[in-house]
């Protein structure tokens, strides 16, 4: 090839890579525009901080469905995190040859089924038994779709750390266990955060499994045995109302969803960013 | 005390393949012994062999008997965590933990190991240091992270933090392939101060570094230990036609 064709290829090349670049982030760009332009007016204190309004009354907020959303995160998290990285460390590091690959099997069915029919599993195996929607039921469904998410990216980062690294513990007379928990998950810990935060902005946004778990809750919840209010439930809901004033509140939500998604996201980055980084 | 380390008969595989073929020899206390040999002759495996660190790979198997200072490793009962905590190991290339500063990867077999006190972490921080000579360059600079030091250094880290649970024997497998002659010179000294307290077995491809740092020297080939002697009587006068043609350059 002749050194005036190769620059030009290269220049082509280049640019091309870099407006694939540009399409990628595109949609997530222009989603937050037309959120700010639809959503941003009905953004205000009274959104954060009021309950939503009676029907055919103007104003009030979403404080309960914001709050709602957090808490639900939070139980999700706290019961699928824990299950999911332990997981994804045994998947990377048993020698046991059949299950690992069942497991490793069902999870990637678990993260294709609908979510609707995960809502329908934590009705049947928490809601009939309890009597009653409640957030803990919405939390079990959220934490289930969590949970393949979170075994498969932590055994695929665990996977990454060097073997080099478990033989050097392992030789300084360090048990296999703390090999594993104070060598290995720190070193995958970067990227470990990174998929955490994939799943929980993945079920930050849920709806369906939502529906007849949390079930909604137009006031503040009392305790996590009753229904609880979440934004998408709160969004959907006021989207397929026929008043006005709700469909901006409805944008606003959605909206302020993204938002928190975002800030947890930065949050945990900031927080997790520990001096040393092993891989990401 | 004073026993060494006895191997009899010692036989490891991977999977089918059979890569130690019955290796018997006693290695001096206190003393540098040296093994070479090609590439894939089993050298690394035999070192490996030592401190049960083969088994780590999945489908190794050993059979035979390892005595380290008069302790059956591979006796029943035998908790392999106990005999590596012993007998110290430094690798082809330098492995600090990227995660933990130069202090937390010197201390890092104590503090996991389940010592807490910061005076003794520290105290053994500094005497590891100064054993590997590497106090002087680092002292100022404990909290940087170990991966930010240059491969001697790095390498000189890792030699500090297998000294630190003060083992009897240290394994150091090709401990200098990965770095220049410089760094190569400083831990070929660390090495000859280091035989005093410890039992060192070295291996190498370089075979001047074997016959500089070296009392004893083994060659291996195909899995099997050629022979064993003094470090300047099997340079100098081989017994063996495959040690004096490997020496000599002929093969490997």
């Amino acid at each position: 090839m002749k050194p005036r064709t190769r620059r030009v290829l290269n220049v082509v090349m280049s640019w091309l890579s870099a407006l694939a670049a540009v399409l990628v982030v595109l949609p997530l760009l222009l989603i937050f525009g037309f959120l700010l332009w639809q959503g941003a007016s009905a953004v205000n204190v009274d959104f954060f901080t009021h309950l939503p309004k009676p029907v055919g009354e103007v104003g009030g907020g979403m404080a309960n469905a914001i709050v709602g959303t957090l808490i639900l995160l939070a139980l999700a998290a706290a019961l699928g995190l824990p299950i999911g990285i332990l997981g994804g460390l045994y998947l990377a590091d048993s020698r046991d040859a059949r299950l690992p690959w069942v497991a490793r099997f069902l999870a990637d069915v678990l993260n294709g089924v609908p979510s609707i029919v995960v809502g329908i599993f934590a009705y049947t195996v928490v809601v009939l038994p309890m009597r009653r929607f409640s957030a803990l039921a919405g939390a079990f469904a959220l934490a289930v779709i969590m949970l393949p998410i979170v075994v498969r990216t932590s055994e695929e980062l665990v996977r990454l750390v060097p073997a080099s690294l478990r033989e050097a513990a392992l030789a300084l007379g360090i048990p296999q266990w703390k090999v594993l928990l104070r060598v290995v998950l720190p070193t995958a810990r970067a990227g470990i955060i990174t998929g955490v935060m994939v799943a929980i902005a993945r079920v930050a946004g849920e709806t369906a499994p939502l529906l007849f778990t949390a079930f909604g809750n137009r006031f503040w919840h009392q305790t996590l045995d009753q229904p609880i209010a979440a934004l998408p439930l709160q969004i959907f809901a006021y989207a397929i109302a026929p008043y006005d004033d709700w469909h901006r509140q409805a944008w606003a939500g959605a909206l302020v969803l993204i938002g928190l998604v975002f800030t947890v996201s930065l949050a945990a980055r900031v927080v997790t960013s520990g001096r040393f980084t092993g891989v990401r | 005390m004073a026993d060494g380390i006895v191997v009899r008969d010692l036989n490891a595989w991977f999977g089918s393949a059979h890569v130690l073929h019955g290796i018997s020899v006693t290695i001096a206390p206190k003393a540098v012994t040296a093994v070479i040999g090609p590439s894939g002759c089993g050298k690394s495996t035999f070192i490996r062999c030592l401190n049960r660190m083969h088994e780590v790979v999945p489908g190794a198997r050993v059979a035979g008997s390892v005595r380290v200072e008069g302790t059956d490793v591979y006796a029943p009962g035998v908790d392999p965590v106990q005999v590596r905590r012993k007998i110290g190991m430094v690798f082809q290339k330098p492995n600090p933990f990227p995660t933990m500063s130069v202090f937390d990867n010197v201390v890092a077999g104590l503090r996991l190991g389940g010592v807490r006190e910061r005076s003794v972490l520290d105290e053994a921080a500094e005497r590891a240091l100064r054993q590997a000579a590497l106090w002087d360059e680092v002292k100022d600079q404990l909290g940087k992270s170990g991966v930010s030091l240059s491969g001697g250094q790095q390498q000189r880290v890792c030699i500090a933090r297998a000294l630190a649970v003060e083992p009897e024997v240290l394994l150091m497998d090709e401990p200098c392939s990965a770095l220049d002659p410089i760094a190569t010179a400083k831990i070929e000294e660390l090495i000859l101060e280091l035989r005093s307290t410890l039992t060192i077995v070295i291996v190498t491809h370089n075979m001047q570094q074997a016959a500089r740092v070296s009392e004893s020297t083994g060659f291996f080939l195909m899995g099997e230990l050629i022979e064993f002697g003094v470090t300047r009587g099997l340079f100098t006068n081989p017994r063996d036609k495959r040690t004096e043609d490997y020496i000599t350059g002929r093969f490997g």
